[in-house]
C-alpha cells in the first residue's frame, strides 16, 4: 500500500483571483500553499472560517475555479499524476468520471425547470459513460439505499416537489451514479434543519462507506466533519492550521486555533430563578396569528418574559418563532390573545402603538447585509434614531454616539463607514448598537449569530450578555442552535409547527424527562465524540419503535 | 465592464454630443446669424456660405431655426422629464410604502392610464385645450410619468422587504423620510438610467406632436415642426427636412449611449462595492 500514491494529493496548492486596480492586474492569494493528501476509501474533512480558503480547495480539486479565480501555484495530483496541466477536454472527462461535487444550497444547485431524473443523467449521458437505462436503474436503486421515498417515481418529481432534505439526498445520488472515485462535499448539511441535518448525514456517511469512494468534506462545523471524517484538516486565511487524525484533533488540539474552535460554544450562563414576587416585562397570552386567511402559523401560544433576563425561542425553520417576533413587533397584529408589556395590554398593531410604547421594542436581524442600509453611514444609521427617539442634537448626540460605538466594541474610526465596507460581525454590531439607541427595554434577536462564522458569533453572543448586565434589558432570543441557547439563555421556549410544545427554565425544559419533540430536537445537535452519528441514529430509531 | 476604458469613446463623444447642443440651444441668440423667424431669402434655398444649411420653405435661414429650436427642444423635453420624475417617483415610492387602499388606487390609475396608447391619447387631450408651452409640458408628463411609476414601484418593493427597512419602522419614522432617506437612495440607480431614457423618449415624443401640429406653435418651432413645415420638400428633392431630422436623430442617439455607459457602470459599481 504504502508505495501506491494516494488517490488525490495537493503540494503547495496555491490559488489566486486577479483584480484590476488603475490599470493593472493585481493577484490576492486565497489559497496559500496548502499540502493534503487523501487515500482511496478515506474521508478528509475541511474545516475552517469563511475567507479560509476550504471551498476553493474543494473546486481546486475538481479543477475549478470560479469567476476570476484560477490555480497559481503547486500541482494537484491523482493517482500521482499532475492533472492540473491536463487540457481542458481532460478535464472535462475528469469531472464527469472520476471526480464528483455535492453543492451546499440544494435548492440553488438544481435547475427547476427540469425534472430531478434528467439531471441526474445527465452527466452519464454527457460522458457516454453507460447507457441511460442502465444509469436509471443505478439511480434507482441509490435512492433506494439513500432512503428516498418511492424510488422508482422519485427521479420523476420537479425539485420544488422535494424537500431540502430529500434534494441534498438526490444531489449524493447525482454524483454518485457514475461511480466517481472522488466526491467533493461543500457544506451538504449546513442549510438543512437539525433533525434533518442528522438523517441526510447518517445517508452520506452509509452511501460513502458502501460504495468505497473517497471524499473530500467541507464545513464550518467541526462537530458534524468529527461525524464523517477520517482525518481533518483545519484552515485558516488560505493556510493549513493542523491536520491530524479525527480522534487525535479533537482529543489533544496542537494549535491555538483548533482549540478555540473546539471550546466555542461551550459558554454557559449560569441562571437563578425568578421571584416570585417579579412581573413580567412580556406576557404573551394565547397568541394565535396567521398570514392573511391561510392556516395560522403561531397556535396559542404564551409565554413570558422578565426584565433583564433572556427567553431563547427554539425551533426548526417553519415552527412560527420569526412570526412570534413579527407579532411582538405589531408588524403582524394577531388574529387571536393579548401581548401585555409592563403590565399593559400593548395594541395589536405598530400603527396603533404610540411612539414611546412601539421604541421599548426594537430587534435586531437574522442577516447583516439586508438590516442596515448601505447608502448610509453608520453615523446616520445609528445617529438617527438618537436623534428621533431621543432628540439628542449637537455635543450630546455625538457623545452618545461615539459611546454605543465602543459599548458595542467597535472602533470609533468605522464612523463615516458605510455598511459595505464592513465585515460581517462588525455590521451585526452596529445593527445592536442601533437598537441600543432608542434605549429599548425588549430586544428582539433574530437569529443573530446564524449568519456569523463561529468565533465571530461567540463574541457577538458575549457582547450582548455583557450590554444586558450593564443595561438591565430583556432579549427574546429566536434560534435553531441549541449550543446558542445554552450560552445565553435564561428561560426556553420549544416551538413546533406554530405550538409553544415546552415553556420553562433553562435547566428544565433542556433537561429530561423530555416531550417527544424536544426529545428528538435535542438529540439531533451534533456532539463531537465518535460514535455519536450511530447512537443518535439508534435513539431515534427506538423512540419511534416505541411508539 | 472589466479591463475596459474608464470613458469609453462612445460615451464621451455622446456626452459631448449633448453638451454642444445644449450649449448651442441656451447661446442661440448670440450664436444665430439671423433671426428666429426673418425672412431673408427665397424659399428653400441651397446650402451656401451666406446661408451654412440653406433656407426653409419661408425663405428664413435653416441654421438660425435649428439653433433656436434645439433650445426649445431640450427645454421642453428636460421640463417634461422632470415633472413626469417628479409625479412617477412620488406616486412609485409612496403606493409602494403605504401599500393597501394608497397602492390600490395609485396602481389602478396607472394601469388605466397605461392602457391607452399615449401618442394618440396625447392628440385628443391637446386638441381640447388651448396650446401653450406649459400645456404641453403639463400633458406629455402626464402621460409620461406611468412608465417612472412602474420602475420606481418595483425598484421599492424590493427596498422595503429589506430588514433596515423594517427597523426604521420600528422606530417609528415619519413616512416622509422613509421615502426620501431609506428608499429613494436605494432605487437611485435604477432611476437614473430611466431618466436618461424617458428624456430621449420625450424629445421624440415631442417632435411627433410637433410634426402632426400640436406641439410648438409656429412662429416658434422645435425640431420636429421644422421636419413638418419643409416636409413638402421631399417631393422636390430638396435637403430641408433632413437637417431637424438628423438633428434629432443625433441628440436621442447621443442621450442613449450615456445612458447605457451610466447603467453599465451603476451595475459594476454595485457588485463591486
Amino acid at each position: 500500500m504504502s508505495e501506491k500514491p494516494p488517490l488525490l494529493e495537493t503540494r503547495n496548492l496555491q490559488v489566486s483571483t486577479w483584480t484590476k486596480e488603475g490599470g493593472e492586474w493585481r493577484e490576492n492569494q486565497i489559497v496559500k500553499g496548502v499540502s493534503l493528501k487523501l487515500e482511496a476509501g478515506q474521508v478528509l474533512g475541511l474545516i475552517g472560517e469563511s475567507g479560509a480558503g476550504k471551498s476553493t480547495i474543494g473546486l481546486a480539486a475538481l479543477l475549478y475555479g470560479r469567476g476570476n479565480c484560477g490555480i497559481s501555484g503547486g500541482q494537484v495530483l491523482l493517482d500521482g499524476a499532475d492533472i492540473t496541466t491536463l487540457p481542458e477536454a481532460d478535464k472535462r472527462q475528469l469531472r464527469g468520471r472520476h471526480i464528483a461535487y455535492v453543492a451546499q444550497s440544494p435548492a440553488a444547485a438544481f435547475n427547476p425547470a427540469y425534472r430531478l431524473e434528467d439531471q441526474l443523467l445527465e452527466t452519464s449521458q454527457l460522458h457516454n459513460i453507460m447507457p441511460r437505462k442502465e444509469a436509471h436503474e443505478r439511480m434507482v436503486s441509490l435512492f433506494k439505499q439513500i432512503g428516498l421515498p418511492q424510488p422508482e417515481t422519485f427521479g420523476r418529481r420537479f425539485p420544488h416537489q422535494a424537500s431540502g432534505g430529500q434534494l441534498q439526498r438526490a444531489m449524493t445520488t447525482m454524483a454518485l451514479i457514475c461511480h466517481p472515485r472522488l466526491i467533493v462535499f461543500d457544506e451538504p448539511t449546513t442549510a438543512l434543519d437539525v433533525t434533518t441535518q442528522l438523517d441526510v448525514l447518517a445517508a452520506i456517511k452509509r452511501m460513502i462507506k458502501g460504495e468505497n469512494t473517497a471524499a473530500l468534506y467541507i464545513s464550518h462545523d467541526l462537530a458534524v466533519v468529527s461525524q464523517i471524517a477520517d482525518d481533518i484538516l483545519v484552515l485558516r486565511h488560505g493556510k493549513a492550521v493542523e491536520a491530524a487524525q479525527t480522534m487525535t484533533l479533537i482529543e489533544t488540539p496542537r494549535e491555538d486555533y483548533t482549540r478555540r474552535l473546539l471550546s466555542a460554544g461551550h459558554t454557559g450562563k449560569q441562571t437563578t430563578p425568578v421571584a416570585d414576587t417579579e412581573k413580567p416585562l412580556l406576557e404573551l397570552r394565547d397568541v394565535t396569528a396567521a398570514y392573511g386567511d391561510g392556516e395560522p402559523v403561531v397556535c396559542n401560544v404564551s409565554v413570558s418574559l422578565y426584565r433583564g433576563r433572556t427567553l431563547a425561542v427554539v425551533g426548526e425553520s417553519g415552527s412560527g418563532k420569526s412570526t412570534m417576533a413579527r407579532v411582538i413587533t405589531g408588524l403582524l397584529p394577531p388574529s387571536g390573545g393579548n401581548i401585555i408589556f409592563d403590565g399593559k395590554p400593548l395594541p395589536p398593531s405598530l400603527k396603533m402603538r404610540n411612539d414611546k410604547q412601539a421604541r421599548r421594542i426594537q430587534m435586531v436581524h437574522q442577516t447583516p447585509d439586508t438590516a442596515l442600509n448601505p447608502r448610509q453611514t453608520i453615523r446616520a444609521i445609528i445617529g438617527r434614531p438618537l436623534k428621533l427617539c431621543l432628540g439628542l442634537t449637537g455635543d450630546a448626540h455625538e457623545k452618545r454616539l461615539r459611546q454605543l460605538i465602543e459599548q458595542v466594541e467597535l472602533d470609533t474610526e468605522l464612523i463615516e463607514r458605510s455598511p459595505p465596507q464592513l465585515s460581517g460581525g462588525q455590521k451585526q454590531r452596529v445593527a445592536i448598537a442601533r437598537a441600543l439607541a432608542t434605549e429599548p427595554e425588549l430586544i428582539i434577536c433574530d437569529e443573530v449569530t446564524s449568519a456569523l462564522d463561529t468565533l465571530v458569533a461567540e463574541g457577538v453572543l458575549r457582547l450582548l450578555m455583557r450590554l444586558q448586565r450593564e443595561n438591565n434589558v430583556s432579549y427574546l432570543f429566536i434560534t435553531h442552535d441549541i449550543s446558542t441557547v445554552r450560552a445565553i439563555a435564561d428561560e426556553v421556549a420549544v416551538m413546533h409547527n406554530g405550538l409553544a410544545i415546552a415553556v420553562g427554565a433553562k435547566d428544565v425544559v433542556l433537561n429530561p424527562p423530555f416531550d417527544d419533540y424536544s426529545a428528538m430536537l435535542l438529540s439531533s445537535v451534533p456532539e463531537m465524540r465518535a460514535g455519536w452519528l450511530e447512537e443518535a441514529l439508534a435513539k431515534r430509531r427506538m423512540e419511534s419503535a416505541g411508539h | 465592464m472589466k479591463g475596459g476604458k474608464r470613458f469609453p469613446t462612445a460615451a464621451a463623444a455622446g456626452s459631448a454630443i449633448i453638451m454642444l447642443f445644449v450649449l448651442l440651444g441656451i447661446f442661440a441668440p448670440l450664436i444665430a446669424p439671423y433671426g428666429e423667424s426673418e425672412f431673408i431669402g427665397e424659399a428653400w434655398e441651397p446650402i451656401s456660405s451666406q446661408f451654412w444649411l440653406g433656407t426653409d420653405n419661408l425663405g428664413r435661414d435653416m441654421l438660425s431655426r435649428l439653433l433656436y429650436g434645439a433650445r426649445i427642444t431640450i427645454f421642453i423635453a428636460l421640463a417634461a422629464t422632470m415633472l413626469s420624475f417628479f409625479i412617477g417617483a412620488t406616486g412609485g415610492l409612496l403606493a409602494a410604502s403605504q401599500r393597501g387602499i394608497v397602492d390600490s388606487i395609485l396602481s389602478r390609475t396607472v394601469d388605466l392610464l397605461l392602457a391607452f396608447p399615449p401618442l394618440i391619447f396625447a392628440l385628443v387631450i391637446l386638441s381640447v385645450l388651448p396650446s401653450s408651452t406649459p400645456i404641453l409640458i403639463l400633458v406629455m408628463a402626464f402621460l409620461d410619468f406611468t412608465r417612472v411609476f412602474r420602475v420606481s414601484y418595483s425598484s421599492a418593493l424590493s427596498v422595503i422587504t429589506a430588514d433596515f427597512y423594517e427597523a426604521a419602522k420600528l422606530r417609528r419614522e415619519k413616512t416622509g423620510y422613509l421615502l426620501w432617506r431609506e428608499i429613494l437612495p436605494n432605487v437611485l440607480p435604477p432611476l437614473l438610467a430611466e431618466f436618461g431614457l424617458r428624456f430621449s423618449f420625450m424629445i421624440l415624443f415631442l417632435s411627433s406632436l410637433s410634426f402632426l401640429g400640436l406641439g410648438v406653435q409656429p412662429p416658434s418651432a422645435d425640431w420636429g415642426s421644422i421636419v413638418k413645415e419643409n416636409k413638402d420638400g421631399i417631393a422636390f428633392g430638396i435637403l430641408a427636412p433632413l437637417i431637424p431630422a438628423i438633428a434629432i436623430a443625433t441628440l436621442a442617439v447621443s442621450v442613449n449611449v450615456v445612458v447605457d455607459w451610466v447603467l453599465n457602470r451603476v451595475i459594476s459599481g454595485d457588485k463591486h462595492g
